[in-house]
């Protein structure tokens, strides 16, 4: 059998399994950011939001749609590959794979894409629940679809090396909650950087999520606190970093193999 | 053509167990050959590096001249491996996991669902194709890891202990499966504690001993080692005086008043015994060997071992 063809019908299995897996149980993994989104909309948005006024010439409501389907995407993606990745390893059917033919770039490539699926259907759908709350015309669907894309990659890829270090539950949750959420949440999601003092302007500038949410609002919007090309050089780069980094695990099969 | 080739394989785990001291191994095409050894003696090391579950610290693996260093891929797609812990996702429906790992080896869907059929079938399992996994019985779950390693058709298919916690019905159709599967050229690598099934089954043996293996023959040059064989025969009328004799050079004992252990040395024949105890009054209604040959020498080939290995 030729290598392209048994590389094609190796990933498709791995990845419809994969997007099968999370619509299984699609109460656990779609609803839920949907939810926590809408909560946010009414809390932040209308309630409060209304009290804050303007931000970057938008209504508060307005501002904060990029950075919260954005933290939608993020959690969503990190969250799928993290979790399949380890009950694979927990179970031992990862060994499934092991034991195939199938290249190391392909499993990473179906374990990538799962993610990036359930971002995306996750972003699809707290899209859908922002337009309810704000009125948003977006300024480049290109552009946000790219960024949506790429932050999916990058942090299911992140989700994939947690995935492989961990060895045990806690080893899942300590990563999204003490790393994840900290970044997300002083990555610009509720509030523009130009309002902090320079110290912590330039602090922020360290936060990679700072370069995707703005890329993203720009995408949305047309306004960010970045360079459109420096975010995206940011993105690129860790994208290019983490899945080599990846890569290499799998092929000294750290975590996996004795 | 030789499906398996190990030269020199060694392996040392992380923490400083060496596992494996230099093995040499190979195993003919369209063999049944059976992997010997206790707990602990390499076995499933071995297997491990062989379906590339483990990485091994040198030496080389070959199978059926692909070389698993230089053309993994091709070593993988030739092996179908039935590890011995379930390592299935128990959440996932037998049909699904069966057509994936065919998937996962190149086969389209199509026919990777037409194979699923076929192997759940033959496993005896199609019933209960659209249950999940953890629903299964254990000697469902067994049967499964077969179906799974059956689907894409493996040139070699490599068992570690398929029928450990089986009852004795499955067992026994598992192995006219596994002889079926043999008759029809896949190449079959077992590693067994059940020394009959080994006896029953094989035409090889390789017996791995504290990393080293320490016997690799055919079952019949193996069995030829043995010097006596132990049987026991059950009496048709009590003996409650007998005393633990030497009788023609069989070693005779007495178990209980109805039974005595013989000991026959392999030149001598069971005829003589037969005459000698019946001009002595006993007569026989019954006879089993007291120990499975293979395990006898199984036995005495491990303490040999240990022996010379202080």
């Amino acid at each position: 059998m030729k290598r392209a063809s048994l590389n094609r019908i190796a990933f498709q299995t791995i990845y419809i399994k994969e997007v099968l897996r999370f619509m299984r149980i699609w109460l656990q993994t779609v609803v839920p950011p949907a939810v926590t989104t809408a909560l946010y909309f009414v809390i932040f948005g209308n309630l409060i939001g209304e009290r804050i006024g303007e931000m970057d010439g938008y209504n508060y409501i307005e501002f904060i749609v990029p950075g919260l389907i954005l933290m939608s995407v993020i959690t969503s993606s990190y969250s799928n590959v993290v979790s399949s990745f380890y009950f694979s390893k927990f179970g031992h059917h990862i060994e499934e794979l092991l034991v195939s033919p199938v290249p190391n770039w392909i499993i990473l490539m179906g374990y990538i894409c799962g993610g990036v699926t359930r971002g995306v259907v996750v972003g699809v759908l707290v899209t859908g629940i922002s337009l309810l709350f704000a009125d948003i015309n977006i300024h480049s669907y290109l552009l946000t679809l790219t960024i949506f894309v790429l932050t999916s990659v990058l942090f299911s890829l992140a989700g994939f090396i947690n995935a492989i270090y961990a060895n045990s539950f806690d080893d899942i949750s300590i990563v999204p909650t003490f790393v994840l959420t900290p970044l997300t949440y002083l990555g610009g999601v509720f509030y523009s950087i130009q309002l902090l003092p320079e110290f912590w302007q330039n602090l922020s500038l360290a936060n990679p999520v700072l370069y995707m949410v703005n890329a993203f609002r720009y995408g949305i919007l047309g306004v960010s606190d970045i360079n459109l090309g420096v975010a995206f050089a940011i993105i690129l780069l860790f994208i290019v970093v983490l899945a080599g980094f990846s890569l290499s695990l799998l092929q000294r099969g750290v975590g996996i193999k004795s | 053509m030789t499906a398996l080739s190990i030269r020199n394989l060694q392996k040392t785990y992380a923490n400083g167990v060496v596992a494996l001291k230099g093995i040499d191994l190979d195993v003919e095409q369209g063999d049944f050959f059976a992997l010997l050894g206790s707990n602990g003696a390499g076995k499933s090391t071995a297997i491990g590096i062989i379906c590339s579950l483990v990485n091994k610290s040198s030496g080389s693996v070959q199978v059926f001249g692909h070389d698993l260093d230089r053309d993994p891929a091709a070593v993988k797609q030739c092996i179908g491996l039935v590890p011995q812990e379930f390592n299935f996702n128990q959440f996932e429906p037998l049909e699904e996991i069966v057509a994936n790992q065919a998937g996962y080896y190149g086969v389209e869907r199509g026919e990777a669902l037409r194979r699923t059929e076929e192997c759940l079938r033959q496993l005896d399992l199609w019933d209960k194709r659209r249950e999940m996994a953890r629903e299964l019985s254990g000697g469902m779950k067994r049967r499964l890891m077969i179906a799974r390693a059956l689907a894409h058709q493996p040139k070699l298919l490599i068992l570690d202990e398929p029928t450990a916690g089986v009852d004795v019905e499955i067992r026994h159709n598992m192995w006219d499966l596994l002889r079926e599967i043999n008759q029809q050229g896949t190449t079959i690598i077992l590693t067994t504690h059940y020394l009959e099934e080994a006896e029953r089954m094989c035409r090889h043996i390789g017996i791995i001993n504290q990393g080293e293996i320490i016997e690799h023959s055919s079952l019949s040059q193996f069995l030829n080692k043995l010097s006596a064989e132990c049987y026991e025969l059950n009496l048709r009328e009590g003996l409650s005086d007998f005393v633990d004799q030497s009788i023609g050079g069989f070693a005779v004992s007495r178990l209980n008043d109805l039974t005595l252990q013989v000991e026959v040395p392999k030149e001598q024949s069971l005829n003589n015994l037969f005459a000698l105890l019946s001009e002595r009054g006993i007569e026989i209604v019954g006879m089993r060997s007291a120990q499975n040959r293979l395990e006898q020498l199984y036995m005495d080939i491990l303490a040999n071992s240990r022996r010379e290995n202080g």
